[in-house]
C-alpha cells in the first residue's frame, strides 16, 4: 500500500471506513471462539462499529469524554475504542491484569463515566473500588457469563449495546446520517487515545496522543516494514500497552492487515501457531521462555533427534545470520543452511508459529546475544526497537540487513535524537504525545525547553553503525573521577548475559576505576563443577574456588573486550572483581522482589569489600547477618579473594564521555 | 462465595428421596437405615469423618452398589435399586474420588466420551465419521467447547490428560460430567489434594455450574471452609448412620456432630 492512502484520512474511524470501502471483503479481525476462528472483514467490523458507537450515544457519551476499556484482547472491546473515537470521546484502556487500587486510580483520574469491561472478574474488581470512582455510572461488559444476578441498573451487556445502536441505524435514515456526521466532525487534532503508563516510578501518567500525529507515526513506519493488508498479526499483547496499540490497533487500520485475538492468554502460542502471523512483536522474556522450551524438548529427544538437532543449529550459527543479511556465504554453507531449513529450522519455525514471520521486533530491555542470534540463525527476521508510551512507540528501529544485538537501531523516519550533555536521549517524533493528562507539571519536566521529549534512558550513538545504543537509566549513570561516563546496568547486563553469572553490581560512581561484585548461578557452576571434579560443599565454598574464578575471569577479560570497542565505553573496563560469598537474596533486602539490584543497600551492607576492591588488597573479610527461610537469623563470615583484570588497550584520548 | 445478589438458586421440589437405605458388605454395615433427600437447584454436602459411609450414599445413589433395604425416589420414580445405565440415562453424573478419566487421550476426547449417551446415529455412520453422524459430532462438540469455554480449559484442549496436573485433572472430569448435561451431579471430594489456589477455582466451577446449568449438586466434601461456604444444606453421617442434617450453620454447631468429629471422652 503506497504510504500516502492514509493521508486523506487524519482520524482512526475515517481510516475504518477507508478500509471497509477498499478492503471491505478482506479480513480484519479474527478471534477464536469456542475453538474456532471467527473472522469479521474491514466492512463487518465498519458495521458493527457504526452500530456500536450509536448504541453508546444513546446512553449518553459525548465528544471529548473518557471512556475506560478494560480487559484482554477481544475483538469487542477493540471495537470500543473505535466506537468511543467515531463519537470523538476519548478511549483510556486499563491493564485487564491491574490490581484494584491501580484500576480506581487511572478510573478516577481518567475522568471516566463509562467503562466497557471483559467480563465478570472486571466489573468485581471496579465494584470493590466504586466508591473511590464516583463518576462512574455505567458498565457495560462483553461476556456475560457469571452477571446474569446483578443489578443491571449500572451494567448492560455489550451485546445489546450494539443491538440497540443496529436497530436505530437500520429504522432511521437520519441517524445514519448523524453518524456520518460525526465521523466528518472529528478532527486530526483531537486526542485519540489516553494510554496510562505502567507506573513503575510513582503514580502511573496519562499520555495523550492524537488521532493525526499516531497516523503519521504508523504511516511511516508501516512503509518501513513494508506492512500490507495481506499481513496478519496476533493480539497477543496487553491491549491498553502502547505496543499493542500501535502495532496492532494503529498500524492494521493504517496498512489493512488482519489482526487475530488468541482465544485467551494462555492459548496465546498454540494460537500463534495456527494463525501463523507475517508481523510479530514479542519481548526478550518471551523469545527466552521460547528457547528453553525448545532445549528442554530437544534434551528429551532421541539420540538421532539431537544430533541432528545440534549440528544444524551448529550451521546455522555459522551462515544463518549472512544468510540473512544477504552477504556472501560459501556455497557449501549455503547447501548445508538449506538441507538445515528443510530438516530442522523449517519444523522448529512451524513450532513456534514463525513459519510465515517476515518482520519480528523485540524491545523492552537488553537482550542477550545468543538468544537474539539463536532466532536470526534459524532464519527469523529478528530486529530491535526502541521506543516508549511518549513517542507512541518508535523511536527507533533496526532497518532489514542491519541488525546487531547491541544495538537499538538508527532513529525512525521523520524522529530527530540528540544525546543530551548528561547522556540522555531525547527526541522529537512525528507520533510523540501532546502533554499527560491533567498534569502540566509533569509535562513540563518530561520535555526540553525546545520540544524535545527527554527518554530518561541515556545511550549513545555507536560509531560503526550509526545506530543508538542504550545503556541505562539516566539517573542511574554515574561518572567516574575522570568524568568518563559510568552507566552500571550496561555492564551489569553485558555480564549477566553469561549462563554462569546470576548477579552482578557493578561499582564505580565517583570512583577511579569500575569494580564489579558477582553471584555465580549455582546450578550452572554446580553441573560445571560435577563435569569437571571440582567438590565442594555449599555454595560459599564453590564461589572461592580458584578454578570457578579462573572462570569468571575469562568472561570479565571478553566483557572489557566488548567494552574497549567502543570508545564511549572503553573507560570503564573492569579493572577488579570479587565472587560474593553469599547470593544476593530479597529476603535479606538486598533484592527487591522483582529481582532488582538495591545498589544503596548493598553498598552499605558490603562496605569493607568494596574497601577492599578500592584499596588494592588481595582479599577481604566480610560478615553479614542473613535470614533463613523460617525468619531464623543467623551471620556469615568469609574471607572473600579479590582479582585483577587486565584491560584492553585503548586508542588514547579515547573514553572520555562526548 | 455466592455472588453479589444474594443465593437465588430455586430450592424447590425434591429431586431424589432416600430412605430406610441399608448396605452392607458381609457383615460390615456400610450405610444403615439412612434417609435424606435433595431438592431440585440445591448444593447438599454430604460431610462425616473417614469411613462414614460417604462414597458408599453417592455409589448407592448412582447405582454401583445395590442396597439390600431401603427405597431411592427420583424425579418421582421410585426403585428399590437404581442401576448406573437408569441413573446415567435418567440424568446423573458424577465425579470420582481418585480422577477416573482415559489418561492417553486428550482433555476434548475426555469430554466428548461425556456425550456418548447423547449420541444417536447408529454405528456405521459412526464409523464412517460421515453424513448423519458427522452432524451429530459437530452439534455435540459445540455443546463440549461450550464446557471447554465454562472451565476456562481451553490451553489444554489437545493435551492428554495424563500429562495435566491433578487439579486440571480434577476439572477435565467435572466438565466430562457436565457434558452428559445431568440434572444431578455427584462431585466425590472435588477439592480433594487441591492448593488453596485450586479450591478457589474449583468452588467457583460449582457455583458457576448450580447457577449457570441450574444444575442440582450433591458433593462430599472434607474442607470444612469449602462446605460451610457452598453449600444450601448438610446431611453428616457417622459410621453409616446419620447424625444430623440441616443447614450448615445448624450442623456446624450440632453435639452429635462435634463429638463424631472430635471423638468423645468416655
Amino acid at each position: 500500500m503506497a504510504p500516502n492512502a492514509a493521508a486523506g484520512a487524519d482520524t482512526f474511524p475515517k481510516l475504518l471506513v477507508r478500509n471497509a470501502q477498499i478492503f471491505g471483503a478482506r479480513p480484519a479481525m479474527r478471534h477464536k471462539d469456542l475453538g474456532i476462528w471467527q473472522t469479521w472483514t474491514w466492512a463487518e467490523v465498519l458495521q458493527a462499529v457504526r452500530a456500536y458507537a450509536v448504541g453508546l450515544h444513546r446512553l449518553g457519551l459525548k465528544r471529548g469524554e473518557t471512556i475506560a476499556i478494560v480487559g484482554a484482547n477481544r475483538p469487542r472491546l477493540y471495537w470500543s475504542v473505535m466506537a468511543a473515537q467515531m463519537l470523538g470521546a476519548i478511549p483510556v484502556p486499563v491493564y485487564a491484569d491491574a490490581v484494584a487500587e491501580e484500576l480506581a486510580y487511572v478510573l478516577a483520574h481518567a475522568d471516566v463515566r463509562l467503562a466497557a469491561v471483559e467480563d465478570q472478574e472486571q466489573v468485581d474488581k471496579i465494584l470493590s473500588v466504586m466508591e473511590r470512582v464516583p463518576k462512574l455510572e455505567l458498565m457495560f461488559y462483553d461476556e456475560k457469563r457469571g452477571l446474569r444476578d446483578y443489578d443491571h441498573g449500572r451494567l448492560h451487556s455489550m451485546e445489546d449495546v450494539i443491538e440497540e445502536g443496529s436497530k436505530a441505524l437500520a429504522s432511521d435514515p437520519s441517524v445514519r446520517a448523524w453518524l456520518d456526521g460525526e465521523i466528518a466532525a472529528g478532527k486530526g487534532s483531537d486526542p485519540s487515545i489516553i494510554l496510562y503508563t505502567s507506573g513503575t516510578t510513582g503514580a502511573s501518567k496519562g499520555v495523550v496522543l492524537t488521532n493525526e500525529r499516531s497516523i503519521h507515526a504508523a504511516t511511516d513506519t508501516v512503509a518501513f516494514d513494508k506492512l500490507t493488508e495481506n499481513d496478519v498479526a496476533l493480539a497477543y499483547l496487553p491491549l491498553a500497552w502502547v505496543g499493542d496499540h500501535y502495532l496492532n490497533y494503529a498500524q492494521g487500520l493504517v496498512s489493512g492487515f488482519c489482526m487475530a485475538c488468541p482465544e485467551n492468554a494462555d492459548t496465546a502460542m498454540q494460537d500463534l501457531r495456527e494463525i501463523g502471523p507475517s508481523f510479530y512483536f514479542a519481548p526478550p522474556r518471551t523469545l527466552e521462555l521460547l528457547l528453553t522450551r525448545v532445549m528442554i524438548r530437544m534434551e528429551d529427544a532421541g539420540f538421532l533427534k539431537r544430533k541432528l538437532f545440534h549440528f544444524f543449529i551448529g550451521v546455522a550459527n555459522r551462515y544463518g545470520e549472512r544468510i540473512l543479511n544477504g552477504q556472501p556465504v560459501p556455497l557449501t554453507g549455503r547447501l548445508l543452511y538449506g538441507l538445515g531449513s528443510l530438516l530442522v529450522y523449517g519444523p522448529l519455525k512451524n513450532v513456534l508459529g514463525f513459519s510465515r514471520v517476515r518482520v519480528a521486533y523485540t524491545a523492552g530491555e537488553a537482550i542477550g546475544p545468543d538468544l537474539f542470534n539463536f532466532y536470526r540463525s534459524i532464519g527469523l527476521n529478528l530486529k530491535q526497537l526502541y521506543g516508549q508510551t511518549e513517542a507512541f512507540l518508535y523511536v527507533t528501529a533496526q532497518p532489514d540487513g542491519e541488525i546487531y544485538s547491541d544495538t537499538v537501531g538508527p532513529a525512525c523516519p521523520n524522529v530527530d535524537i540528540r544525546i543530551a550533555e548528561n547522556g540522555e536521549v531525547q527526541f522529537k517524533s512525528p507520533g510523540m504525545f501532546t502533554g499527560y493528562f491533567k498534569d502540566d507539571g509533569k509535562t513540563a519536566e518530561a520535555m526540553t525547553p525546545d520540544g524535545y521529549v527527554k527518554t530518561g534512558d541515556a545511550g549513545f550513538f555507536d560509531e560503526k553503525t550509526g545506530h543508538l545504543k542504550i545503556i541505562d537509566r539516566a539517573k542511574d549513570v554515574g561518572r567516574l573521577k575522570d568524568g568518563t561516563l559510568f552507566p552500571p546496568k550496561y555492564i551489569e547486563n553485558k555480564l549477566k548475559f553469561y549462563p554462569n553469572i546470576r548477579e552482578v553490581v557493578a561499582l564505580g560512581d565517583q570512583c577511579d576505576f569500575v569494580a564489579v561484585m558477582l553471584n555465580i548461578d549455582l546450578t550452572a557452576v554446580g553441573s560445571w563443577a560435577e563435569r569437571n571434579n571440582v567438590v565442594y560443599g555449599s555454595y560459599q565454598e564453590l564461589a572461592g574456588h580458584p578454578l570457578v574464578y579462573d572462570m569468571i575471569e575469562k568472561h570479565v577479560a571478553e566483557v572489557n573486550r566488548s567494552l574497549a570497542a567502543d570508545k564511549v565505553m572503553a573507560g570503564t573496563q573492569i579493572k577488579r572483581f570479587l565472587i560474593l560469598h553469599k547470593e544476593l537474596d530479597a529476603d535479606d533486602g538486598e533484592l527487591t522482589r522483582t529481582q532488582k539490584v538495591r545498589r544503596g543497600f548493598i553498598a552499605e551492607r558490603y562496605a569493607p569489600l568494596i574497601k577492599g576492591l578500592y584499596d588494592g588488597s588481595k582479599e577481604a573479610d566480610i560478615s553479614t547477618e542473613v535470614t533463613f527461610e523460617d525468619g531464623r537469623k543467623g551471620v556469615i563470615s568469609a574471607r572473600v579473594k579479590i582479582r585483577d583484570m587486565k584491560t584492553e588497550p585503548v586508542a588514547a584520548a579515547l573514553g572520555k564521555a562526548a | 462465595m455466592r455472588a453479589p445478589g444474594g443465593p437465588e438458586v430455586a430450592v424447590g421440589d425434591v429431586l431424589l428421596a432416600v430412605e430406610n437405605v441399608s448396605l452392607s458388605f458381609g457383615g460390615v454395615k456400610a450405610v444403615s437405615d439412612v434417609s435424606f433427600d435433595i431438592r431440585k437447584g440445591e448444593i447438599r454436602a454430604i460431610i462425616g469423618p473417614n469411613g462414614a459411609g460417604k462414597t458408599s450414599m453417592l455409589n448407592i445413589i448412582n447405582g454401583f452398589y445395590q442396597p439390600q433395604q431401603g427405597r431411592i425416589t427420583f424425579k418421582g420414580e421410585t426403585h428399590a435399586k437404581m442401576r448406573p445405565h437408569e441413573a446415567a440415562s435418567g440424568g446423573i453424573a458424577r465425579t470420582f474420588q481418585n480422577v477416573a478419566l482415559f489418561r492417553g487421550m486428550t482433555a476434548l476426547d475426555n469430554i466428548m466420551a461425556g456425550r456418548t449417551l447423547k449420541m444417536h446415529s447408529n454405528f456405521f455412520w459412526q464409523l464412517l465419521r460421515y453424513g448423519p453422524a458427522m452432524r451429530e459430532e459437530v452439534q455435540h462438540r459445540r455443546r463440549v467447547e461450550e464446557i471447554i469455554d465454562f472451565l476456562k480449559i481451553q490451553e489444554i484442549r489437545r493435551v492428554p490428560v495424563g500429562r495435566l496436573p491433578y487439579g486440571l485433572q480434577k476439572r477435565v472430569e467435572l466438565g466430562r460430567a457436565l457434558a452428559m448435561e445431568p440434572e444431578l451431579l455427584l462431585l466425590d471430594e472435588p477439592m480433594a489434594g487441591m492448593n488453596i489456589e485450586e479450591k478457589e477455582d474449583m468452588s467457583r466451577f460449582v457455583l458457576d455450574v448450580n447457577d449457570y446449568y441450574g444444575t442440582t449438586i450433591a458433593l462430599i466434601e472434607h474442607d470444612m471452609g469449602v462446605v460451610m461456604d457452598l453449600s444450601d444444606r448438610v446431611v453428616v453421617l457417622d459410621h453409616g448412620i446419620k447424625i444430623a442434617d440441616g443447614t450448615p450453620e445448624g450442623v456446624k454447631g450440632n453435639q452429635a456432630v462435634i463429638d463424631a468429629y472430635l471423638g468423645v471422652a468416655h
